[in-house]
Parts: structure tokens; sequence; C-alpha cells
């Protein structure tokens, strides 16, 4: 299996998309531009703990059971 | 695909400006973690006098009686700085020297009632653990120098993120996002670990590192602005005397709020000090979101009459270290985003412990292998 620049780089676009939005949300306002910030920048961090401490394993085996 | 030989430029981009910041982006890092929650931590360990418990709507104190009260407990010296924290709007701190224009770095700070006047406290932050990290974090204790290279680690940081992009795809063009492949030697666990929480923190990282660079540029950009735009609006005033008796202070901040309603004053610099003239107050005013709250826009107020004299928005160069500085911070979405902060940093130590230990075995490896080539090649030649 070989994966295109694409297919390499789309989940870290999307997390770095939305990383780009919890910084700078909070910047805006208060209140729901704080909310709207966790919730962006929390993405990353959890997909971050998903995949360090084996969730991310534990999917990939039921796929392929 | 790049080609090969382009991606061995690519790895050698980021081996080096990797192996000559990790050092100091480890202490950086480290000594950052703390920092995130520095005000939290100075109310746990500091016991502090708390302001009086008022309603929010309380009116605020005359600012003439907050600098005589404040005065009153340092006899014979001078207020240089006077300014509020936007998160504790019922405190004033006044940053008071020996003389209006002796140097900033040995004044005292005073805490104040911004509603009562009343003196709280002297607060002596040097011998605080919170201020040598601080000062290990922003300068190693070597001032503008030491500052100055920070900022150069922290760009070669940036060029090993990029370059680090650039190999994240040949290094993971086999697998799915986010493969660790646990059953395998540590090197390649931890090549895993490093690719996945590298190319995560991207943003941030470039965003915080950056941010940071920037900031290591604080003290020239402020020089340029007081011989830039500073030195503009004071150039009728230039062979002016010091005057006697300056007017009053809140009268010079209710001039500067009357200029520009709506605003906040962020802080006052008495007549006399670098960021003012010596006949002027300056009065720096805010906007109230978190963004306008740190866009500044000076009100020079003539201090022997109280009128506004002249007032511009600063400059662009200093407008970007004042966006900056909460970019680099993470102080502008409460808990929830310091919490993240300290998260994304935790992964940034990640990062440099595994990217260093991935370059110590693979040298030891190319050690270990060099007396073997000697050997394959002396073979060769007989």
């Amino acid at each position: 299996m070989q994966r295109t620049a694409l297919q390499v780089f789309a989940v870290p676009i999307v997390l770095g998309a939305l990383s780009a939005i919890g910084l700078v949300a909070a910047l805006l306002g208060d209140d729901v531009w704080d909310y709207v910030s966790w919730l962006a920048l929390g993405v990353p961090c959890v997909v971050m703990a998903w995949f360090w401490f084996g969730a991310g394993r534990w999917l990939r085996r039921r796929e392929q059971e | 695909m790049p080609t090969r030989s382009a991606m061995r430029v690519w790895s050698k981009i980021h081996t080096w400006s990797s192996i000559i910041s990790t050092v100091f982006l480890l202490l950086l890092c480290i000594t950052g973690l703390p920092l995130i929650f520095n005000h939290e931590l100075n109310h746990a360990l500091y016991d502090e006098v708390e302001p009086a418990q008022l309603p929010a709507d309380a009116p605020k104190a005359n600012l003439d009686t907050v600098v005589a009260n404040g005065l009153a407990k340092l006899p014979g010296h001078a207020v240089q700085f006077m300014f509020w924290d936007r998160d504790e709007p019922e405190l004033i701190w006044l940053s008071v020297g020996k003389a209006v224009d002796s140097d900033p770095k040995d004044n005292r700070l005073l805490k104040l009632d911004s509603r009562t006047a009343q003196f709280l406290e002297e607060v002596d932050f040097r011998s605080r653990i919170t201020y040598v990290i601080y000062r290990l974090h922003v300068d190693m204790y070597a001032g503008l120098p030491g500052k100055l290279f920070l900022g150069l680690m922290g760009l070669l940081f940036c060029v090993a993120i990029v370059s680090g992009v650039v190999l994240y795809w040949p290094s993971t063009r086999k697998l799915d996002f986010g493969t660790m492949r646990r059953d395998r030697p540590r090197l390649v666990r931890w090549l895993d670990l490093h690719n996945l929480l590298g190319v995560v923190t991207v943003v941030w990282a470039l965003t915080v590192g950056f941010t940071g660079v920037i900031n290591t540029w604080a003290d020239l950009i402020f020089k340029l602005w007081q011989n830039d735009q500073l030195v503009a609006m004071t150039q009728a005033y230039k062979d002016r005397s010091v005057p006697q008796g300056p007017t009053s202070v809140d009268g010079a901040v209710a001039a500067a709020r009357e200029a520009m309603p709506g605003m906040q004053p962020s802080f006052v610099a008495f007549p006399g000090n670098p960021f003012s003239s010596k006949s002027h107050y300056a009065v720096f005013m805010r906007g109230e979101t978190p963004l306008t709250s740190r866009l500044l826009r000076p009100a020079l107020i003539e201090a022997e009459t109280g009128k506004l004299t002249d007032s511009r928005d600063l400059p662009l160069y200093a407008t970007a270290l004042l966006v900056s500085q909460p970019l680099h911070f993470g102080d502008y979405g409460g808990m929830p985003l310091k919490i993240l902060w300290a998260a994304m940093t935790i992964a940034t130590i990640v990062v440099l412990i595994t990217g260093l230990y991935l370059w110590v075995v693979r040298m030891r490896r190319r050690r270990a292998a060099r007396p073997a080539v000697r050997a394959v090649f002396a073979a060769a030649q007989h």
C-alpha cells in the first residue's frame, strides 16, 4: 500500500484547520467564542491521546474481525 | 513524491535544525508549562492580600488618591507606571522607581484596590520561584542577548517543524494515520509516536513557536516605536523643561477616556518615563474583546494642562507584537484553553525527546556500521 500526498495529509490538514480555528476563536470574543476554541483545539488533543494510548489499535482490530 | 535526493536534503535540514535547538526547546517547554498557570501558581504558592468584597458596579477610586496611598508606603520614590489587569478590574498596580527615569528593571510593584484606593501589599515578585522560571524561559538570565539567542532557537524550531512535515510523507506513506506499530522495536514505536504527535501539533507549535520568536524582539520593537512614533508625537516638547508638579493622573485618564469613548485604560506611563515624554502622561487605551484588549492606542496628555495633545494607532510592527503575545501565552480563553495549551506543550516535549532518541540511535548504528564498511572496502582493494 502506498498512499498519495492527499491521503497522507488529509487527517493532518483537518486537524490543522481545527487547531487554527481554535487558536483564533477565543481571541475574537468570550463565551461562545471560548467554547468553539476549546472544542476545536480539543479535537487534536483527543486524537493524539486516542491513537497514543491504544484506542486506535482497538478500533482497527475490530475492523479486521 | 519528491525525489530521493530532495528528501535527503530535507532530512539533513530536519536533523540539524532539531539537534541545535532541542536542548533549548526542552528548556522552553519545561519552563513554559508552569508559566501557562503562572497566575494560578502565584495565587496558590504565595499569600496574597485580596481586595475588599464590593459589588461589581462599585465606583472607582480617584487615581490621584491611589498614587498618594502607594507613595506613602515608599516615600521619596516616583510612580513610573500605573496598570490594570483586564481579568482583575478590582486591582490597580503601581510600578515604582527611585526616580521617574530610573531603570525600570529595579522597580518595585505595589498592589492597590481600584475602588477604595487602599494599599494592599508590595509584591516582591523577584523572590518567587515563578519569576526564576520566567527568567529562564525569557532570557536565561542573559538579558537581550539571551532573548535574541532563544529567538534564534525558536526560528530553528519552526524550520524543524516545516521540514518535519515534509518528511512525514515518505515516513508514513505506507501506514494509516496514527498507526502505532506496538510489536516492533522501540526505534519504530518511537518513530510512530514522533510522527503522530508531531503532525497533530504542527499548527499550534508553529503558532506558539513563531509568536515566541516575535516576543524576543519586544525590546527592539519598543525602541523602534520610541524613536519613530513617540518622537514624532512629542517633537514640539523636545526643549521644554520638566513640568513642576504635574497635574492629576486622574484628569489625564479622564481626558483619554473622553477622547476614546468605549475604550479602557490599560496602563499609564508617567511624565519622564521612556514610554512617554518628560512633558506628558502617556495613557495607553485598550478595547474590550480578548483581541482588542491587547491592541493599545496611546493618548498623550500634556502634564501641565491635562489636555490631550496627540493620539495615534500603534504602527503595524508594534501591533504585531501585541497580537503575538496572547497567542504565545494561551491566556485568552479561560482555564480550559490553558489546559489544552499544557497538553500541546507536553506533546511537544514528547516529540523533542523521541526525536532526540531517534537521532542518537541512528548515529550509533551508523558509527557501528562504519568499521564494517571500512572492512568491506579494505577487502575489495586487496
